[in-house]
């Protein structure tokens, strides 16, 4: 299907990551790293495509309902024969097809998202229009979990599970932080998987930063889908935001920022280029950088900005959840 | 016009069985026809119109042809961003439809009242935008939108309608038609509001006021060469819509007149003045206490002239 490894696409994806994000000043990195090892794995093990004729009938179809994420599924496209490669470092440019929320004008994208709470909606619209007609193509989702908090994720939720859509499969990229602060810091989502089992669905909960623990969820979704109870099927994958560039990692700053010139694309590039499987180049630093700039004391690096003094989100007292008796007065905060 | 509505669906759906029929929970009475006779096109996606709006998407862009059906705002407003981003965008061959544009629901309150939905749609691009205004219209707009690969809003009346046309010869998204000729004053409208117009039709003759009437079943594309052709030869053009006077049906027909050269008519748009209704009654009487009855409509009439 792919000429790589799901390994090599995954590193693949975060390079070009790494590039278009730098290169176009343009957000979500953390999320585009987070979600790479399930793109890579969707688009090297699990997804029937035909790269020369993206609109085939007997394709899977796949959504990015997380559409931030986008240049993790255009790095896949390009990396997968949709288009050219060259063309990723368009992002965000005047005149390209890439916009930041991945568009269905490009080759390959089933659907167009960017508005959170959509996609799980279309993907189940397409499942259940494929198995009304009884036709075999599987429908893939990849949601983000603070997207899961927009109601209408559990209005497709019910919907997909009454009608008994066991050609549906939703993989939630479970990084645990979402624009502002960590999830459980916005609003909590508590016994996720729970709250899908709960919905009706067949729920497998994994590492979703490793291939192995992905490929044997898919293999299990896939016996899911012929058993007879025909319950769609969510795969929580848990995985790290920012996963792969140890400064990024479960830091919120990285929600938006960009890498930027100097230490921060510098360092990005090399630990990406220590990392690099067998097998195959860096398309944009073949060697590594030769002269690395590195960060200073002052630079921040390493800091954990979600707990530092100048990115930590000081809530409003208001905002905060108390435990009070209503109409007493009294404010007790849970920390 | 529900009913001529549903039954026309059914006799397109038998022929053409991509064509499906989704429900956001309503319908009681009034879809069973359909899901009897047609068990395999129709699906009740609950009480979720978000939902309902992008699975329609998904399957349209699956082979499907999927009517929405709800009533008020519910199946426009309340999921107005999955009309635009889902449906419109990719071009999904979607019609929504709405049962009780305007004041239908009357003593259900404002919650039910579709006085906005006509302004909003139209903003949007890639939407046609329909309005029957009797059962002969609502049918040939059934027919028409089943032939349209895009996406489209069908407002309708609810019940109780009278039929105007007989027939309607070459009926076309886009296309006005003429209810009958007449002098200085030419009467647009759009949707069930027409029956107030034929009362007060039959005031402003005795008037001797004999206006040219002409029904608009689309909304967007509006029939731009109509409404040019009818401001040359014209004085006074009156719009009448049951939505607000801002940004629906009367609104297309200004910003049509203001950008032409050689008009003759001034143009009076005649809909609810830019308020929600508090007031509590029917259909009839809030037509009356919002000035779109045909007494309302006559009286304006005469004071333009």
């Amino acid at each position: 299907m792919s000429k790589w490894s799901s390994e090599q696409l995954a590193w693949r994806i975060r390079r070009h990551g790494i590039e278009m994000t730098h290169l176009s000043g343009g957000s979500h990195i953390g999320a585009i790293m987070s979600v790479a090892d399930v793109i890579a794995v969707l688009y090297t093990d699990i997804l029937n495509y035909r790269p020369r004729e993206p609109k085939w009938e007997g394709r899977d179809r796949f959504i990015l309902s997380k559409g931030h994420a986008g240049a993790s599924v255009y790095a896949a496209l390009a990396e997968s024969g949709f288009f050219d490669i060259k063309e990723l470092k368009t992002h965000y440019q005047n005149g390209s097809r890439l916009s930041g929320h991945v568009s269905h004008h490009l080759p390959g994208i089933d659907f167009s998202t960017g508005s959170l709470g959509h996609g799980l909606s279309a993907a189940v619209g397409i499942a259940y229009a494929l198995k009304k007609d009884g036709r075999n193509e599987r429908t893939f989702v990849v949601l983000g979990d603070g997207e899961c908090d927009e109601g209408s994720v559990w209005e497709a939720a019910l919907f997909a599970n009454h009608f008994r859509l066991n050609n549906l499969v939703a993989i939630i990229d479970h990084n645990h932080m979402q624009s502002l602060d960590f999830q459980e810091n916005t609003i909590e989502i508590e016994d996720f998987g729970s709250k899908w089992k709960a919905f009706g669905w067949n729920v497998i909960e994994i590492n979703g930063n490793s291939h192995d623990e992905l490929r044997d969820a898919f293999e299990k979704a896939d016996v899911y889908r012929r058993d007879t109870f025909h319950k769609p099927i969510v795969i929580i994958a848990n995985t790290i935001k920012g996963y792969g560039v140890s400064f990024m990692q479960n830091d919120i700053l990285w929600h938006y920022r960009f890498p930027h010139d100097g230490w921060e694309y510098d360092t990005a590039v090399m630990e990406l280029y220590l990392a690099k499987p067998e097998g195959i180049e860096d398309p944009y630093t073949p060697n590594g950088i030769e002269n690395p700039v590195i960060a200073v004391e002052t630079d921040d690096i390493n800091n954990d900005h979600t707990f530092s003094y100048t990115w930590h989100t000081h809530y409003p007292e208001r905002m905060r959840r108390v435990e009070a008796l209503s109409g007493s007065g009294e404010k007790v905060h849970q920390i | 016009m529900r009913d001529t509505f549903v039954k026309t669906l059914i006799e397109l759906a038998k022929e053409n069985k991509s064509i499906e029929l989704i429900t956001g929970d309503l319908g009681f009475g009034v879809l069973k026809p359909f899901w009897e006779q047609c068990p395999d096109q129709f699906t009740n996606a609950g009480i979720a119109e978000q939902n309902m709006t992008t699975v329609a998407a998904g399957m349209a862009l699956t082979g499907k042809k999927v009517f929405t059906y709800s009533i008020g705002n519910f199946s426009t407003l309340r999921c107005l961003e999955q009309i635009r981003n889902d449906c419109a965008y990719h071009k999904a061959d979607v019609k929504i439809v709405c049962i009780g544009g305007g004041f239908v629901y009357g003593s259900l309150g404002m919650s039910h009242q579709a006085t906005e939905d006509l302004a909003v749609l139209r903003a949007l691009p890639d939407v046609v935008v329909m309005a029957p205004a009797d059962l002969t219209e609502a049918e040939e707009c059934t027919k028409a939108l089943v032939k349209y690969p895009g996406t489209a809003y069908l407002r309708l009346g609810r019940g109780g309608e009278k039929r105007i046309h007989k027939k309607i010869q070459n009926f076309e998204i886009g296309k006005a038609i003429k209810i009958n000729d007449g002098k200085k004053v030419a009467i647009f409208s759009t949707g069930a509001i027409f029956e107030e117009i034929k009362g007060a039709l039959e005031f402003l003759m005795k008037r001797g006021i004999e206006p040219a009437v002409y029904t608009f079943p689309t909304v967007k594309p509006i029939d731009s060469e109509l409404v040019r052709d009818v401001a040359k030869e014209f004085e006074l053009i009156v719009t009448c819509e049951e939505h607000n006077v801002i940004g629906g049906f009367g609104s297309a027909v200004a910003e049509l007149m203001a950008e032409l050269r050689d008009r003759k008519a001034i143009l009076v748009r005649i809909g609810v003045n830019d308020v929600y209704s508090v007031r509590v009654g029917d259909q009839k009487y809030l037509r009356q206490q919002y000035g779109i009855d045909a007494k309302c409509i006559a009286e304006r009439i005469i004071r333009e002239l």
